[in-house]
């Protein structure tokens, strides 16, 4: 790419400092990624990693600390000066315009005139081409998160960067769109790009990277190659304490009663390129976990708004909460017959990120928690369900004060969790339980699921993660273009077969779409 | 009843200028995702700097130009306060109708009542004396013909081109405009300077064209209805355009009813214009989705680039 033979390291970063109110994020951090490199970074939720590639991206600016890219030391002003430095950035919570179309948002990452030429067949060519397919005219507001997770992805992709941040790339993307873009990241690494990746799916980064740097608590701990760790021990010197394997739960009682009836849902979905719900009917117990699986884009944000009351269903017996006909009910009416909902959109949809964290958790939890007293918010109480809600959850913040988005993405997922949990529903559903969080939180929440679930309340998953629903679930079942397969027992299902529906049909042959290493 | 209605639809055309001159250039200020309820002000501001200008000078070229560089002038200590000290834009727009409606009746009170040179209509041989055709359509002064050219550029250039798509990525999310490279301040300064510009040019469509004189507050509240358009038009320039010419037709129709001597109150009849126009466009774009897809989303919200 470069034509002067170049030498010594891309980019060094020695020093780095940032200082956030109530919170040291960068203590001194340092970090060198070498030319042709996918280098990890890697630590536990809050370790200050998005803080860190946000200097090099020039969104945050640093106190202290010094930066030399590509042998010369720079002062990065702010991202269009880092875009002509040849830096790109996949964002943890995307920066897209979601009144625009697919084509309109990576038109507006490239810089000239010149490099749109032809635009719509490269978006098109390329995205395929990645595994990250993308229809370039549907408006960004109706795509699911793994659909905008493709597009940011490949809007950098088409800028040709010398360095790659991608901040949690794979955490919305399904096994086989993950294979393809690694396909691809180690294609640009061996062209000359160099990759710095941000990730919790310690696997994925032992096949993929050739360097980590570790941090903790806004600190340097480590810097190794991944290849020689097992995950265990990368996870356990990113949070300092060891990890133990969920302890497997029983099955429910096939005498116990429903909670959770759909009996053919059928939606139309208010967005325009959405997919409509088809005569879904499922029936989930008491003290059970249903873990639907599918593609991103199949459905699941249209069922998740129908359980949740965000559309509501034309027939109220379509959705049964604990046999409460509830399909024309609003989510605070749902919520009073103990149905709770986690969205899979935290920014925005499960929080207000300009409201505090007491003021997210009354959102939420006015009714079951009891927190009106003669029309007045009892703060109190609030803010005591908060601090509960963080001190159960182990969410890193400074209290119920803090403003939802000084949270790190990860802790705000755990936040959001814990709020629903904590209000002890007796039917919960989410979307992405663990989007971004980091090994030992994944589990903290994976723990709580259980629990609830043991106590006898009827948990639906909806996750892109399989092996996520592999651990959790008790039954399986998959959406693919609005329908509901049949849900198969987790014991009797392997990752092929499950892949085999997500692909579409039930037949057992495989076309080159289907196939789930 | 020809005569009646040439005269009904030349000043449907005439009463819609103004406001369609505002109303396209609140309409970019608001795609980047700025309110200036400033236009008021600018539209006196200007009213009275061409007004003056081409009283002093008897060029009414010069008064116009003059009249766009007020409006400018204002729309740029709104910038300055509202974007970069980053004040309250709504509290800053309407501070700077107040300022502008004072300092245009301070500026103005020696002007009351004297005539000045008036925009001349233009007369193309042939074409201008069609009957009912020639005078509707080619019968107007040159700055009725700009603001439709505008307009449609304007409209042309936020739908179709790149420069449009980065105003309007701007107005949905300063956040994400800025991590792609783009500068949002200066980008959102320029969008407000056109904004005010044409807003002087309304202005001076007033004093110079509309009714040439000056009197003060002669705009009437029409930098309000621009507002008002932009807004329930939905951000969209073709209904802002049927929008600007209901409201003219509504203002023609008050003026005949009332110069047939109705028994209606007069100050409700002048209302009905104003009314009617929300009315109607309130019930023209009620579509949530629609709108949602054209609302700048940052409207009327402050940008700070680094943290
Ligand atoms: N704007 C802000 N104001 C105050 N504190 C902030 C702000 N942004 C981040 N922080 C704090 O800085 C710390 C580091 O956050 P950062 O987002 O860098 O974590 P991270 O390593 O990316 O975590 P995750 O894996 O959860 O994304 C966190 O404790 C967070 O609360
Ligand atoms: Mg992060």
């Amino acid at each position: 790419m470069n034509d002067a033979v170049p030498s010594g390291p891309l980019l060094t970063m020695t020093g780095m400092t940032k200082q956030y109110p109530g919170c040291l994020a960068n203590d001194h951090v340092s970090l060198t990624v070498e030319r042709n490199q996918i280098h990890a970074l890697l630590g536990e939720n809050g370790a200050g990693k998005s803080t860190l590639v946000k200097i090099i991206y020039g969104v945050v600016k640093p106190d202290e600390g010094e930066i030399v890219w590509d042998g010369q030391k720079v002062t990065i002003q702010n991202p269009g000066h880092a875009q002509r430095l040849g830096i790109g950035m996949v964002f943890q919570h995307f920066s897209l315009f979601e009144a625009l179309t697919v084509q309109e948002n990576i038109a507006l990452g490239l810089g000239s005139a010149k490099e749109r030429v032809g635009l719509r067949e490269r978006i098109v060519r390329i995205s395929n081409e990645y595994g990250l397919p993308l229809d370039p005219d549907r408006v960004v507001h109706d795509l699911s998160v793994g659909e905008r997770q493709r597009i940011e992805i490949v809007r950098c992709l088409l800028q040709n960067p010398k360095l790659l941040i991608m901040d949690e790339p794979t955490s919305v993307l399904t096994p086989s769109e993950v294979r393809k873009l690694f396909v691809t990241l180690r294609r640009l690494a061996a062209e000359g790009c160099s990759i710095l990746y941000i990730s919790h799916k310690l696997e994925e980064v032992r096949a993929l990277c050739s360097a980590a740097t570790i941090m903790r608590l806004g600190k340097n701990v480590a810097r190794v190659i991944p290849a020689e760790k097992t995950v265990k021990e990368l996870a356990e010197i990113m949070i300092n304490m060891d990890l133990h394997a969920p302890t497997p739960r029983p099955l429910a009682p096939s005498s116990a009663p429903p909670r959770l009836v759909l009996d053919k849902l059928t939606i139309r979905s208010p967005n325009h390129f959405g997919t409509d719900l088809k005569d879904i009917s499922l029936s989930l117990k008491g003290g059970e976990i249903l873990g639907i699986a599918g593609i991103a884009g199949n459905g699941q944000s249209e069922l998740m708004d129908a359980l949740s009351g965000e559309i509501l269903a034309g027939k109220p017996e379509s959705v049964m909460i604990d046999g409460i006909a509830a399909g024309h009910m609003g989510p605070h009416e749902r919520r009073r017959i103990h149905g709770c909902f986690v969205p899979e959109e935290r920014n925005g949809h499960g929080a207000v990120t300009t409201m505090t964290l007491a003021e997210n958790a009354f959102l939420s939890g006015f009714t079951r928690r009891a927190l009106v007293r003669f029309g007045v918010i009892d703060t109190k109480k609030t803010s005591a369900f908060a601090e509960n809600i963080i001190k159960v959850f182990d969410v890193r913040t400074t209290g119920p004060k803090a403003q939802a988005r000084s949270l790190s993405g990860g802790n705000l997922q755990k936040f959001l969790v814990g709020r629903e949990v904590l209000q002890e529903p007796a039917v919960l559903v989410i979307n992405q339980p663990t989007w971004g969080v980091d090994a030992g939180a994944a589990l903290a929440i994976h723990e709580a699921i259980m629990a609830l679930a043991e106590g006898g309340a009827a948990v639906m998953i909806i996750s892109q993660d399989l092996d996520e629903i592999f651990v959790l679930a008790d039954r399986i079942s998959v959406i693919a273009g609005g329908r509901v397969s049949e849900p198969v027992l987790t014991r009797d299902a392997t990752v092929e077969s499950i892949g085999r529906l997500m692909g579409g049909g039930s037949a057992p042959a495989a076309t080159g779409e289907m196939e789930i290493a | 009843m020809t005569a009646l209605l040439v005269a009904f639809l030349v000043s449907t055309i005439a009463a819609a200028t103004p406001l369609l001159l505002a109303a396209t250039g609140e309409l970019v200020v608001e795609k980047v995702g700025v309110l200036n309820l400033g236009v008021e002000g600018m539209m006196l501001a200007g009213a009275i700097a061409g007004f003056a200008t081409a009283n002093e000078t008897g060029i009414t070229s010069l008064g116009v130009l003059a009249a766009m560089i007020a409006g400018l002038a204002l729309s740029l200590l709104f910038a300055v306060i509202s974007l970069t000290l980053q004040a309250n834009q709504t509290a800053t727009g309407l501070a700077l109708t107040i300022f502008g409606r004072g300092f245009s009746a301070l500026v103005g009170a020696g002007y009351v009542g004297i005539p000045a040179p008036t925009l001349p209509k233009i007369h193309l041989p042939v074409l201008s004396d069609i009957p009912v055709l020639g005078p509707v359509i080619f019968g107007h002064d040159i700055l009725v013909y700009l603001s439709l050219a505008i307009l449609a550029v304007v409209a042309w250039c936020i739908r179709s081109t790149h420069l449009g798509l980065i105003l309007r990525a701007v107005g949905d999310s300063h956040d994400a405009a800025h991590a792609l490279g783009y500068a949002v301040v200066p980008i959102r300064y320029a969008a407000v300077a056109f904004g005010g510009a044409l807003a002087g040019l309304a202005g001076a469509y007033m004093s110079l064209a509309y009714t040439p004189l000056w009197a003060q507050d002669m705009t009437a509240g029409r930098g309000w209805v621009a507002v008002a358009l932009v807004t329930f038009s939905a951000w969209r320039p073709f209904w802002l355009l049927i929008g600007a010419w209901f409201f003219g037709a509504l203002m023609y129709l008050s003026l005949y009813v009332q110069a047939l001597g109705v028994a209606v109150p007069s100050a409700l009849l002048s209302a009905v214009p104003y009314i009617g126009t929300v009315v109607v466009l309130v019930l023209i774009s009620r579509d949530a989705r629609r709108i949602r897809l054209h609302r700048p989303a940052m409207l009327g919200r402050p940008f700070q680039a680094r943290v």
